[in-house]
């Protein structure tokens, strides 16, 4: 009952300044609205098939959302973004070496890769979260030399240690001089080993989320009616959602029915699945008393300190979790691509993942589910529509290509700075 | 047991690297009791409470001597924790509250209620969901209890101060155990309303049989709410007694006690130059935690004004404001001119110097010689040291070494040599140096903050006697913003005592230990305005 007179009051109150409401909403979304202008220009100048585009998209979605999503727990923790995350990765390609060296194959393969990658992943975290505990308020810039760092260690390991101090005979895997490994490897072990698990089209996906997702809103509103015997709080809340989904599902009938070529693009199903465990897992751990700690923490140290929180502990399972996941993640992204390269794979994670965080409309103190999901599609319709668009737009593709690795870098540097400029204004609002 | 007390604090002494802060100090809480402990800065009341509390740096420090017992047993708190597991709370000054959680997260900060799920039963504690419904009905009923209409899912961010108080005190009695709750200054932040409510609300909580200590300065409200009064000063115990037995005008005299003792400095027979040199109008400063909400101040050619009052009262601002550190608003006239706000270099170039009450922070560059410290200022803002080369300006090494010698021969530094670094020197010695510079700029008036914070009482009285010879033979105007009044009151010509960020009067040093009281405690002018109505 509480419930509903809030809503009335928060109405009345919102009424008068409805402009001023809409033009802040404006102001906190304006990254992924401006990138959605240019993703939707780039669209147009590339002139590719709709069909090709989608066909990427959802690739490149699956590939490359779950180590972004990686990235929400530490900013929930008040430690930034962690561009630590390339340990995490180096993790999951250790155990994806090892994996293929001992020729294990198909979904045995890939299970054993995360089994395997897991321990180590748990010990990067730990030593990362140690190392972010002494240098509190500098996380950022430090997790990101510590991934330079751990790179010129994982090169030694692969490139000197391996066929020397660690006996390794594999002609496949190994330099022909008997020290090292390769550049490139071929994953034909586990290539597609989750993404082919289960393809549906995207057609029949989309009637399938639908149904399962109006059974769910209906069983779950039945349950609070009947045997919890409380009043909904929010039914225009559920008729909207139910409405959204139920959309969703006459959508794809329809498109379904019209033999439209869009009956084509196939999804990986499993791997989807997948990333909406990863998402439920985050919506659940919030909800824990671990996930209010972390938003403690994440808000003030201090207080968390006062209220008795062990604060580095807390600090140090985010970062855990964090690279624990974006070992995982890397396994994911490997697995679709089919090839490994050794030395660069893991180089630019953390930055494309925090670009795409920051696209969705994230902050170094903010990010949800939407902003990870939101930015990940924006930043890959760029990736995908920006060589075309530049070759078409001023003759060379080169110029794409440019633009998207200025687009990334880019972001990040904008969002650092206005996120020092909103704390400078808030900080002259508070004296003044 | 049937306790008669709930809290015994007995023969309590603190030593920081030996200097005695506590001396002895006996305090007894009688449970549903409201007991006021009343005392200036640093008189010894916050030490008490770390002690209570079990703070580490109590402990980090070499203990402490003396018995606590609490509720009939003796104990020894190691930490915060462990008091808040006896049951003994702490409303604080600065709110613990996090602004992004709503006034239930706040209330339930670390000690939610939480319920299983299928993953907590595998992995543990940590894994349990929160029971929000169960965490908004308690807040609601603690809400309740003090009698406030706010709503519990509303967001700590935006709500006025005096509520934000509420919620903290909520927390508070929303802990099952709550036996004694230590209220610190809670009314400092509130309006007068506000204060009102709070203060009828620690009536109620007070009637639930919690005991209440409740430190402030306000001796209004000692009057209107204490059973008890405690006065500490400077370590010791005053005086233990009941409200009924004392009277506002008793309690600011014990507040601040006889302790000036004259510097040797007689009063100015010449009282002829009363020319204004500063006229300070309506001056606002927004300094975080000493804020000065409109001052009128006129000060003389070559008179030592000090500036006093309780901290966090505004007095540190002014001068900080007038140097253009912090930003203000309003008029300051130099010798009829107007100086820019918020511009240092402004300031500087008027010929106002300051030393800073932040030494160490603000006032010295720690790993940089003495002779640079001197005249860095004076280089940036007067191009004074400097051999010029265009473009290519270069310190005047000579220049330099030659003043540098002279300012450690005159100020008397005790150093070994022009080239040794600040860091290295005694508190009073950097004093000097932060003096020593501001001479440099040859100022019209000095600001001098806080000379003596953490200076030992030997190197104190050099510093003041020099202050003292600076007045006297060169004729400097000097403003000295100080915590301590017995200082302010040895060397000045005029006092002003800063409350609340006005000035509550201006006293001659020799007025007496009750007025400088009530001043502090921002009494004086309704006390004194009252008397002029009797009388």
């Amino acid at each position: 009952m509480s419930e509903m007179n809030v809503k009335i009051e928060t109405k009345v109150i919102q009424k008068p300044d409805y402009r001023k409401k809409a033009k802040q909403i404006l102001l906190e979304n304006i990254v992924p609205i401006l990138f959605i202008i240019i993703c939707l220009i780039g669209v147009k100048l590339a002139k590719q098939p709709p069909l090709y585009i989608l066909n990427e998209l959802v690739a490149r979605v699956a590939r490359n959302s779950f180590i972004v999503l990686a990235l929400i727990i530490p900013v929930l923790a008040g430690m930034g973004l962690n561009f630590a995350i390339v340990l995490g990765a180096m993790a999951g390609q250790i155990a994806i070496i090892a994996v293929t060296h001992w020729k294990i194959t198909g979904l045995a393969g890939l299970l054993t890769t995360v089994l395997l990658c897991t321990p180590f992943a748990i010990i990067f975290g730990y030593l990362t979260g140690k190392l972010l505990n002494k240098t509190k308020g500098q996380e950022m810039i430090t997790s990101m030399i510590l991934g330079f760092f751990a790179n010129g260690l994982y090169q030694l390991l692969f490139l000197f240690l391996v066929g020397t101090i660690i006996p390794m005979k594999n002609p496949v895997l190994v330099l022909s001089a008997g020290v090292g490994i390769k550049n490139t490897i071929d994953l034909t072990a586990v290539k597609y080993s989750l993404d082919n698990i289960f393809k549906l089209s995207m057609t029949k996906t989309m009637i399938a989320f639908g149904v399962l997702c109006v059974a769910v809103m209906i069983v779950h509103l039945a349950y609070r009616v009947f045997i919890k015997k409380s009043k909904p709080q929010n039914m225009i809340k559920y008729l909207v959602y139910t409405g959204i989904f139920a959309a969703i599902g006459t959508v794809g009938l329809m498109i379904m029915n019209t033999k439209s070529v869009y009956n084509m693009v196939l999804l990986p199903i499993v791997t989807l699945v997948v990333i909406g465990l990863l998402c439920l897992f985050n919506v659940f751990i919030v909800k824990t008393k671990l996930g209010q700690e972390f938003r403690t923490v994440g808000q003030d140290m201090h207080i968390a300190k006062v209220s008795g929180i062990h604060v580095d502990k807390v600090r140090v399972i985010a970062i855990i979790i964090s690279t624990v996941l974006a070992a995982w993640g890397q396994i994911i992204f490997l697995q679709n691509i089919g090839t490994l390269n050794t030395y660069g794979s893991h180089e630019q994670v953390g930055m494309f993942a925090a670009a795409a965080l920051l696209i969705g409309g994230a902050s170094v103190t903010k990010a949800t589910i939407g902003h990870a999901l939101m930015g990940t599609i924006l930043l890959h319709t760029l990736f995908i529509v920006s060589p075309q668009a530049g070759k078409n737009l001023l003759g060379s593709a080169e110029i794409g290509e440019y633009f998207r690795s200025f687009v990334a870098y880019g972001v990040i540097g904008v969002s650092l700075g206005l996120h020092a400029w909103k704390h400078q204004v808030q900080s002259k609002k508070k004296t003044s | 047991m049937g306790t008669q007390t709930i809290l015994e604090m007995k023969n309590i002494e603190k030593e920081y690297f030996g200097n005695k802060v506590l001396k002895g100090v006996n305090l007894t809480v009688k449970p549903g009791e409201i007991h006021a402990l009343l005392g200036e800065n640093g008189a010894g009341k916050s030490t008490l409470m770390n002690i209570l509390f079990g703070m580490p740096v109590i402990h980090s420090t070499g203990g402490f001597n003396g018995e606590i017992i609490f509720d009939g047993a003796p104990v020894s708190l190691k930490s915060p924790k462990e008091a808040m597991d006896l049951g003994i709370g702490m409303v604080h000054q600065e709110f613990m509250l996090i602004p992004g959680f709503t006034i239930t997260e706040n209330i339930k900060l670390n000690r939610e209620i939480t319920k299983h799920n299928p993953f907590s039963r595998v992995m543990g504690e940590k894994l349990k969901t929160l029971d929000t419904e169960q965490m908004n009905k308690d807040a609601r009923k603690a809400l309740d209890t003090l009698g406030i209409g706010i709503d519990e899912w509303m967001k700590v961010a935006g709500l006025p101060v005096g509520y934000m108080q509420f919620v903290e005190i909520a927390r508070e009695i929303d802990k099952s155990n709550m036996k004694l709750l230590v209220f610190d200054e809670p009314t400092a932040v509130l309006a007068e309303s506000e204060a009102d409510t709070l203060l009828a609300a620690m009536k109620k909580i007070a009637a639930s049989g919690i005991a209440i200590l409740f430190i402030t300065h306000r001796l209004d409200e000692v009057m209107s709410t204490a059973d008890q009064v405690t006065i500490l000063r400077d370590g010791e115990l005053v005086a233990t007694m009941k409200k009924e037995e004392t009277t506002v005008m008793q309690l600011a005299e014990l507040m601040v006690g006889r302790k000036v003792e004259k510097l040797g400095k007689e009063k100015k027979e010449n009282t002829q130059q009363e020319e204004i040199i500063m006229e300070i109008r309506n001056l606002k400063v927004g300094m975080p935690g000493e804020e000065v909400k409109g001052i009128d101040l006129e000060i003389y050619q070559g008179e030592i004004i000090g500036l006093g009052g309780l901290a966090g009262q505004g007095k540190i601002g002014i001068a900080n404001g007038i140097m253009g550190l912090y930003p203000a608003e309003g008029e300051v006239l130099l010798k009829g001119k107007k100086i820019q706000l918020n511009n240092p270099k402004a300031s500087l170039n008027s010929h106002l110097a300051f030393v800073s009450e932040d030494r160490r922070g603000v006032g010295l560059l720690l790993d940089t010689s003495i002779e640079l410290n001197i005249v860095i200022t004076a280089m940036q803002a007067q191009k004074k040291f400097l051999k010029r080369f265009g473009f290519f300006d270069q310190m005047d090494g000579k220049a330099t070494r030659e003043h540098a010698l002279k300012m450690i021969e005159d100020l008397d530094i005790r150093c070994r040599g022009p080239q040794q670094i600040t860091r290295r020197l005694s508190g009073g010695n950097q004093q000097k140096v932060c003096i020593a510079r501001a001479l440099t700029l040859e100022p019209n008036i000095l600001f001098v903050s806080e000379p003596t914070r953490g200076i030992d009482i030997g190197a104190k009285k050099l510093v003041l006697d020099l202050l003292v010879k600076l007045n006297r033979e060169l004729g400097m105007t000097i403003v000295m913003t100080s915590s301590e009044l017995g200082e302010l009151r040895s060397i000045c010509d005029r006092i002003a005592i800063i409350t609340e960020g006005k000035i509550e009067c201006i006293l001659e040093p020799e007025a007496s230990d009750a007025d400088f009281g009530l001043a502090m405690a921002g009494e004086y002018k309704k006390l004194r305005s009252k008397e002029a109505v009797i009388s």
